[in-house]
């Protein structure tokens, strides 16, 4: 989908602005929310792209005044309700009314459940031998899906070169708007600045995405 | 807005509220998928306090100092990190699709993730505010060096920069290049050298100086 979580080469944001003495979570429920969304999401009722595509259908403006954990909340609260793992009623109490559903899969208990979190293995057999070789050119399709999509827009429509084929990975777009885990070749495809950019690049710059086989076609 | 902060800079007058109002949400979600038993609170407890304490940099500057002072290990990090790091035998797993890119003369790797903010947590820790802000992720692709000037990082104007989107479910980290006069230096002496940001590309190691022998 085409929204603003998207906003790679958007202007008007301001400066970074780097704080030394940032600790990982400035207030409690913050850690709380991480917390949560680490132990709901081991639980098998979604993933990883499921989650991220219920961050970016919060409506804009709650998406830009949002800070990153709040928004990991609000996507927990949504999901939990979408999948009937709680109700409005026991929101707006505090409370459960009834025992819990089975879920998927057990998710992560106990007191040493932190060394348990880890990042997941994507690998999935290919259907199909590589379409595109290390040092072609391919171009980035000109599609807008509604749906989940990681082709960010401003690699749309523009010529990079393969660089690295980085295996066979299962495919967000197939996993969000139907479900299944689908294998699709990944490829880190590089553009040159101005190709980007026109002449507003900078000067000797290249940008890198990380694109499945679908988003990508001959030039 | 100039960014999305953790602490929401921007809405100073509206900090107290967002707080007590996020407070009082997350406890409830908290509250209500415990009774259901889905949730188990030392499992949250566990969780918090291994990226409070347990993950952070300086595992990544642990990988970084030996890929300086082993060329096998450099070589086989550059191939395949998650590989080579899983033969470390660090406490903390390394997930997989990890790759090291490396800073040479020539040019400099900058890491972000304009769709969300993908980071390499097992390595790094969780990431800073920074990394995650609206500004970082809508302006690295288009303007790096700029960027870096945020950071008060200038690089050589015929230096290469390359961005590296993390659009997909690999994770990278950036190999920086050594500082100078740290020949024959251990290991646990090299880390010390070795920032956060030099391993996202928004800064250089320190300087053999700024370092204690």
């Amino acid at each position: 989908m085409n929204g603003v979580h998207d906003m790679g080469g958007m202007d008007g944001f301001g400066k970074v602005a780097p704080d030394a003495h940032e600790v990982p979570f400035p207030a409690e429920w913050q850690a709380r929310s991480f917390a949560l969304n680490r132990v709901m999401g081991s639980a098998g009722e979604w993933n990883i792209d499921v989650g991220r595509y219920w961050i970016e259908t919060l409506p804009p403006a709650v998406y830009l005044s949002s800070s990153y954990y709040k928004k990991w909340f609000l996507r927990l609260e949504r999901l939990c309700l979408h999948l009937n793992l709680v109700s409005e009623r026991e929101l707006a109490s505090g409370h459960s009314s009834g025992p819990g559903r089975p879920l998927k899969r057990q998710p992560l208990s106990g007191p040493h459940a932190g060394a348990s979190v880890s990042r997941p293995n994507h690998d999935q057999p290919p259907r199909a031998p590589a379409a595109f070789a290390v040092g072609e050119k391919v171009r980035a399709r000109n599609i807008h899906p509604h749906s989940h999509t990681r082709l960010p827009r401003f690699a749309r429509g523009h010529v990079g070169v393969i660089e690295r084929i980085q295996g066979c990975h299962t495919y967000p777009d197939a996993m969000v708007e139907k479900g299944v885990k689908q294998g699709e070749w990944l490829y880190t495809v590089v553009f040159d600045g101005r190709e980007l950019w026109g002449p507003d690049a900078e000067e000797g710059a290249t940008v890198s995405i990380e694109a499945f086989e679908p988003y990508l076609e001959r030039p | 807005m100039s960014n999305d902060h953790d602490h929401d800079h921007d809405h100073h007058h509206e900090h107290g509220s967002e707080l007590s109002e996020m407070q009082l949400r997350v406890r409830a979600l908290e509250t209500i998928l415990t009774e259901k038993g889905y949730v188990d609170p030392a499992a949250l407890d566990s969780i918090i306090e291994t990226y409070e304490k347990r993950v952070g940099p300086h595992i990544g500057a642990k990988v970084v100092a030996k890929a300086w002072a082993d060329p096998e290990f450099r070589t086989a990090l550059l191939a395949d990190a998650s590989k080579a790091i899983a033969q470390l035998g660090l406490q903390q797993k390394v997930g997989d699709h990890l790759i090291a890119v490396e800073n040479t003369p020539a040019t400099h790797n900058m890491i972000v993730c304009t769709l969300c903010s993908c980071y390499p947590w097992d390595l790094l820790g969780l990431p800073p505010a920074w990394y995650k802000s609206t500004a970082y992720r809508a302006r690295t692709v288009k303007e790096p060096r700029k960027v870096l000037a945020d950071f008060g990082v200038t690089l050589p104007d015929d230096m290469k920069v390359r961005v590296w989107d993390s659009t997909a479910e690999t994770r990278f980290i950036v190999l920086p290049m050594r500082p100078p006069a740290t020949e024959g230096w251990s290991e646990d002496r090299l880390a010390a050298l070795v920032t956060r940001d030099s391993m996202i590309g928004t800064g250089f190691p320190k300087a053999a100086h700024e370092v204690a022998a």
